[in-house]
């Protein structure tokens, strides 16, 4: 249930590397996002010009929903959630084009990046509060701690879960969905569904982003 | 040979199962939305990003069960202790 042909893994067999096909796309689409982002940095104007009007937008947009979700103290982490949107939307937007395969189809993937915002936000906690950052696992009273603190840990557990598996279960299943139709009637057929995978691109992005800053800023905020 | 037809059985009618739920949740969540913001036009902004959050919440239920269908069909566990079986 993978693509038929991917030429990034034909040209590893060429050099007899052995390479997970998620491992040199992801390293394609670093390579194109850096190529990007020299590309706009050279010519940075206060009037946008060709790529710039793309690009600054989109990280304005992303600005301003950190500051509208995490308040003045996210600002810090704009660099970290910038790179994730980034990073999930091209790689959730080449599983498009034939010959591609996207690097968030793997758990691999999904699961560095989930677990790199589930460590960020207890990080954080403790760079902002301290020793009382543990007060955020204690419930409102203090006698109802040895209650609350194993749920509030298996609660925190689940986060870089479901964030791995909605991930990967939405890129993988809309694969498979996608081969089985060009399997069924190759003709005009998985053209709805791949407008479907364009809509799904992009809310994933908009999701991942959005959970890794409300994680965020729960560990900002002060304990009550 | 039962085994492997079972697989498939509980592979789709989980799937289904799990659809079945998802959707009937996400009904109810996106009928509020589309309440609220038909109330207060102006708030459509922000009932829109709390809707999404609360659909991708709701969708990973069916995500777990599209998981699990998928180990179930293409990586059982005990696949290779039934051939086994099978061939003694």
């Amino acid at each position: 249930m993978t693509h038929p042909f991917l030429f990034l893994q034909w040209l590893e067999k060429q050099f007899h590397l052995h390479l997970g096909e998620h491992v040199t796309y992801t390293w394609l689409v670093m390579i194109f996002l850096i190529l990007v982002a020299l590309l706009v940095k050279r010519s940075i104007q206060t009037v946008p010009r060709g790529l710039q009007n793309i690009l600054e937008p989109v990280v304005t947009g992303i600005e301003g929903m950190i500051e509208e979700t995490m308040g003045p103290k996210g600002k810090a982490y704009f660099p970290l959630i910038a790179t994730i949107a980034f990073f999930i939307l091209t790689s959730n937007l080449i599983a498009l084009i034939p010959g591609f395969y996207p690097p968030t189809a793997n758990l691999n993937t999904n699961a560095a990046m989930a677990l790199t915002v589930f460590a960020m936000t207890h990080i954080i906690g403790i760079k902002e509060h301290g020793i009382g950052y543990f007060k955020h696992f204690c419930g409102p009273v203090i006698w109802l701690a040895p209650l609350i603190i194993p749920i509030e840990i298996v609660g925190h557990l689940a986060r870089p879960l479901s964030l791995t598996l909605r991930l990967f279960g939405n890129m993988y299943g809309h694969e498979v969905v996608l081969m089985i139709f060009f399997a069924l009637v190759p003709f005009l057929v998985p053209l709805p569904m791949m407008l479907m995978g364009v809509l799904i691109a992009f809310i994933q992005t908009f999701v991942f982003m959005l959970l890794a800053m409300i994680y965020i800023a729960g560990s900002l905020e002060e304990a009550h | 040979m039962e085994f492997f037809a079972w697989c498939v059985m509980a592979a789709g009618i989980g799937m289904g199962l799990g659809s079945f739920g998802t959707g009937i949740g996400q009904g109810i969540a996106i009928s509020k939305a589309v309440e609220g913001v038909a109330r207060n036009p102006g708030a459509s902004g922000k009932i829109m990003t709390i809707m999404l959050i609360g659909l991708a919440m709701i969708e990973s239920l069916a995500i777990y069960v599209f998981v699990v269908a998928m180990i179930i069909l293409f990586a059982n566990p005990f696949t290779a202790s039934v051939v086994e079986m099978l061939g003694r």
